[in-house]
């Protein structure tokens, strides 16, 4: 495991964005901080809604403003001391592709209907090399052979729609890679897709990240991919991040109340039970947040006190594992859970 | 290229009850006509002989289906039946007629366009803005205008008192045709570009929200590029969709416009069959007419489908 | 909400002004806007005989073509000396007659056979669509000339033409949302519990079709007395001496040099009922359909 305080890849602080709706400011993001190291992948976990989209977009510029608006400070490695979120368009411009990319959660509208998968990727690859046709078509057939896609000459010529979810998503991830980032942001890369691929394309992306020295944010709701891909995971509820910690600490020892729910939702392989668990109760509307802390309408372990303030994230142990939860160490009782109170749906 | 080919065989098929519905529509007009046509069209110089000579050349002496049967048999053979106003066929009075409407349609389609895709472009990309709100306002009044009278006014403004153009008429030759149907190509293409110019602000602002959108971001091509080759080249899609179905509007409006600008075109003949009780002409006139929409709406459904290559996939 | 400090509430601040005028909210302004328009052209039509004390077809050999703001004659007299002012209001009986007269029974028409269609689904189903799809193919203008043609020219035969025509629209939207509403729980649901077609339709998928129905009906309006005023001004609707708008504007083609005010202030009427329509569509869009 590499050492992420060192010389962290990216870095963000204090990271806000909040969006305007007719329904009112919706606190998409509010106040996430965290790094990702060289060569690290980050998991970003939680609940649909919960913001993990919101923070990979904001960083790769994508928020529109308006409606959206952002504060914090993003620091990218080779940027010095410069904030992402304050780039110029030409800035942002050079930013993206070369130093930074993302990938989609859903490979069946991320690619332009209308144009050539091979111009698609060719696009990428030109985007930051000054190359004739030629070689731009050749680099293009060399990142899809890399990706996996078979005969790239000739899949070229095609549309999107004649091709796979699967191999739409390795087109996709051809462009992510094409200017060689330092960063990437896989936004729930395999959602989309039948579980047998999800297994393919997520050891692809594993593959390309050790074999380009890349970092990574893997976004995902699925703990399961988050341990098989993550070094570190940060856990997201409504808008703010709730435990952060390496992969084997936070799902051998999760300390938050939100964790130890999802972690105890997910299906036991050895159990017969077809009947998953689920945290009652469902995340609040991002527009009227609850005073105190936000998960604690749903936690079984809230006090009233929970409902009044809310915590910082708090040091549950080595300095390397932070919970937002002022009773991270009652949490981990037993005796401490109400009985099956999770459970019900 | 096989799916191209089929896709535009099964959309010829596809006409063919089109056109049979048309023609049935079109036979059955002459039947509105309340008591004998014969009456009305001869007035105070009825006389039964002249009566039942006219209703020999209509056909009305016949049963019903022998009267289609034989509108269909002579319209197979290219032949609208005769003017009983004019001492000419129909076919030849809409033959002469035609060229300055196809031409006018044509020209009005063109400056839509040439309107409309700047205004509806920048007032998405502007959305909420000044241009925007404008936008809005202004779609709104011209959806309003009666196209005659927005004629009527530039009639009056640029040709009568700045003599800019001329009064009516369609000149004789490309640039004087061009010259002589400005103002009334003008009007109809300013009633026209109403809907396309919201058709395309939705369709781009609907098409910025796009994945893909987000997919050439963050590749890190510039803006332009983003805006050319993504986003407006799928929103364009739509106005083309839109252009074929509201092609018979920009119809309708060529047959007041005409009337404006007296231009020599079908929108005219119509107009002046219905006074003089021309029915065969009117007949002709209308089914001429619906089958411009019908060849029409082919041609922008090929351009869309050259345009959108999902369309001849299945 | 929690004490608004630090950036947090800089971004909340900022973005709240732009969040507080909700969809909603924009179109009680613009249908209440679209009303006053409309309400007002309404009531001075009406309320026409206490406005003004001339008749609309009072001739005054002695003051023809009389400029706008002369007095007594605030838009003028036409080339018979007959007041511009009073033959607008008069008129915009005539006009405001087609734009309901039509649009109504043409709305409920071709609702009804939407529905039928849509709900009774088979044959009859294919049967109406096709006739429908049989006049989409037609531009609707030249049809409705020549069955006015037909008819004979006046007001009455170009009302019995627009609702020979008109209905197919609004046949076409009902059965789409027929067969949207069809397939909802709700429906499924209440013919579970053997509710009659009649009860199914009537209580649960009319209203939701309606709002559609109300929408479109005020783009139709406009576009009916664009209509109107189009036949009129053709000579193919209603007939002079009559002050419908149409004719007014046909009326005053052949002094437009001389006297450019007989065509322009009928089209400014005319613009007038067709935005106040229009706005009222689009406010009830917003406020019924804010999710569309």
């Amino acid at each position: 495991m590499t050492d992420s305080a060192a010389a962290p890849v990216l870095e963000v602080e204090d990271l806000r964005t909040y969006i305007a709706t007719d329904a009112g400011v919706v606190r998409a993001v509010d106040g996430v901080s965290f790094t990702v190291g060289e060569r690290e992948i980050l998991g970003l976990v939680g609940e649909s809604g919960c913001g993990k989209s919101v923070t990979c977009r904001t960083i790769a510029g994508l928020m529109p403003s308006p409606p959206a608006r952002s504060t914090g400070r993003v620091r990218l490695a080779g940027y010095g001391e410069r904030n992402l979120l304050d780039l110029s368009a030409p800035d942002l411009q050079r930013l993206r592709g070369e130093h930074l990319s993302m990938v989609f959660q859903d490979p069946m509208s991320a690619l332009n209907p209308v144009m050539r998968v091979g111009a698609q990727v060719e696009e990428a690859v030109g985007a930051h090399e000054k190359l004739t046709g030629k070689a731009r078509r050749t680099r293009a057939i060399e990142l899809m052979e890399r990706v996996g896609i078979p005969v790239p000459e000739r899949r070229m010529r095609d549309y999107p729609h004649q091709f796979s979810g699967g191999m739409r998503q390795r087109v996709l991830i051809a462009m992510a890679i094409a200017g060689r980032p330092r960063l990437l942001l896989a936004d729930e890369p395999t959602t989309a897709l039948d579980v047998l691929i999800q297994d393919q394309i997520l050891s692809l992306l594993l593959e390309l990240q050790r074999d380009f020295g890349m970092s990574m944010i893997l976004v995902s709701h699925d703990l399961g991919v988050i341990g098989e891909m993550c070094d570190r995971v940060a856990v997201m509820y409504a808008g703010e991040i709730v435990e952060l910690a390496d992969t084997a600490t936070l799902l051998g020892g999760p300390c938050h109340p939100y964790t130890i729910s999802l972690l105890r939702s997910l299906p036991d392989v050895n159990s017969q039970s077809r009947y998953l668990r689920s945290i009652g109760g469902a995340p609040p509307a991002l527009v009227n947040l609850p005073d105190g802390c936000r998960f604690a309408p749903r936690c079984p372990l809230a006090l009233d006190e929970c409902r009044e303030w809310e915590t910082e994230l708090l040091d549950a142990g080595d300095g390397e594992h932070t919970a937002r939860c002022w009773r991270h160490e009652d949490t981990r009782r037993e005796d401490a859970w109400p009985e099956q109170s999770y459970e019900s749906a | 290229m096989s799916g191209r080919f089929g896709f535009l065989g099964r959309r010829v098929l596809q006409l063919i009850p089109v056109a049979l519905g048309i023609t049935i529509l079109v036979f059955f007009l002459l039947h509105l006509v309340p008591g004998d046509p014969a009456r009305q069209i001869l007035g105070q110089h009825y006389t039964p002989k002249a009566a039942a000579e006219i209703h020999h050349k209509l056909g009305l002496d016949q049963p019903l289906w022998e009267q289609y049967k034989i509108f269909m048999d002579r319209l197979v053979h290219g032949d609208l039946g005769d003017s009983v106003y004019y001492n000419q066929s129909a076919r030849s009075l809409i033959a002469e007629r035609l060229p300055a409407t196809m031409f006018l349609i044509a020209y009005a389609g063109v400056l839509a366009a040439l309107i409309s895709i700047p205004i509806g472009i920048i007032a998405a990309l502007r959305r909420g803005g000044v241009f925007d709100q404008a936008t809005r306002i202004g779609t709104l009044i011209t959806f309003a205008m009666p196209p005659f009278w927005f004629g009527i006014i530039l009639l009056l403004v640029f040709a009568l008192k700045l003599q800019l153009f001329p009064v009516s008429g369609y000149g004789s030759g490309l640039t004087d045709h061009l010259w002589h149907l400005f103002l009334p190509a003008l009007t109809i293409a300013l009633a026209f570009s109403t809907i396309l110019t919201r058709t395309l602000r939705a369709s781009m602002l609907s098409t910025l929200r796009m994945d893909f959108v987000d997919t050439a971001r963050i590749k890190g091509i510039s803006r332009t590029t983003v805006l050319m080759r993504h986003v407006v080249r799928n929103a364009i899609v739509a106005i083309v969709v839109v252009f074929g179905i509201n092609l018979a509007f920009l119809i309708g409006s060529t047959v007041l416009v005409e009337n404006v600008f007296s231009i020599p075109g079908l929108g005219q003949l119509l107009v002046d069959s219905v006074s003089s009780r021309d029915y065969p002409v009117v007949q002709g006139t209308t089914l001429v007419l619906a089958f411009l929409v019908v060849v029409v709406n082919l041609v922008t459904d090929v351009v869309h489908a050259a345009l959108d290559p999902r369309v001849t996939y299945e | 909400m929690s004490a608004v400090l630090g950036p947090s509430g800089t971004l909340l601040e900022s973005l709240e002004r732009r969040s507080r005028t909700s969809r909603i909210g924009r179109g009680r302004i613009t249908l209440a806007v679209g009303i006053l328009i409309l309400g007002t052209m309404i009531a001075v039509s009406l309320a026409a005989p206490l406005i003004t004390s001339y008749k609309p077809d009072a001739i005054d050999p002695l003051h023809p073509l009389l400029h706008p703001l002369s007095p007594g004659h605030p838009l003028g007299t036409d080339s018979f000396g007959r007041d511009i002012f009073s033959r607008i209001l008069y008129g915009g009986r005539i006009d405001l007659l087609i734009a309901f007269g039509a649009t109504s029974v043409t709305a409920v028409v071709g609702t009804v056979i939407g529905l039928t269609s849509g709900y009774a689904g088979g044959w009859v189903d294919t049967v109406i669509m096709r006739i429908v799809d049989l006049f989409f193919a037609f531009p609707f203008f030249v049809l409705v000339i020549a069955i006015v043609a037909m008819l004979g020219p006046s007001i009455f035969n170009m009302f019995v033409a627009i609702w020979l025509t008109s209905w197919i629209s609004y046949a076409r939207i009902t059965r789409g949302h027929t067969l949207g509403a069809k397939r909802q729980e709700y429906t499924l649901a209440a013919r579970a519990l053997g509710y009659t077609n009649r009860r199914v339709v009537l209580r649960h998928i009319l209203p939701n079709v309606v709002s559609y129905v109300i929408i479109f009906a005020m783009v139709d309006a406009v576009g009916n007395i664009v209509l109107g005023s189009s036949l009129g001004f053709l000579g193919l609707g209603a007939q002079p001496p009559s002050p419908e708008w149409g004719v007014m504007i046909s009326d005053g083609q052949n002094y437009l040099l001389t006297a450019w005010w007989l065509s322009t202030f009928p089209g400014i009427a005319i613009i007038l009922v067709g935005v106040g329509f229009s706005l009222i569509g689009d406010g009830l869009a917003d406020i019924l359909r804010p999710g569309d």
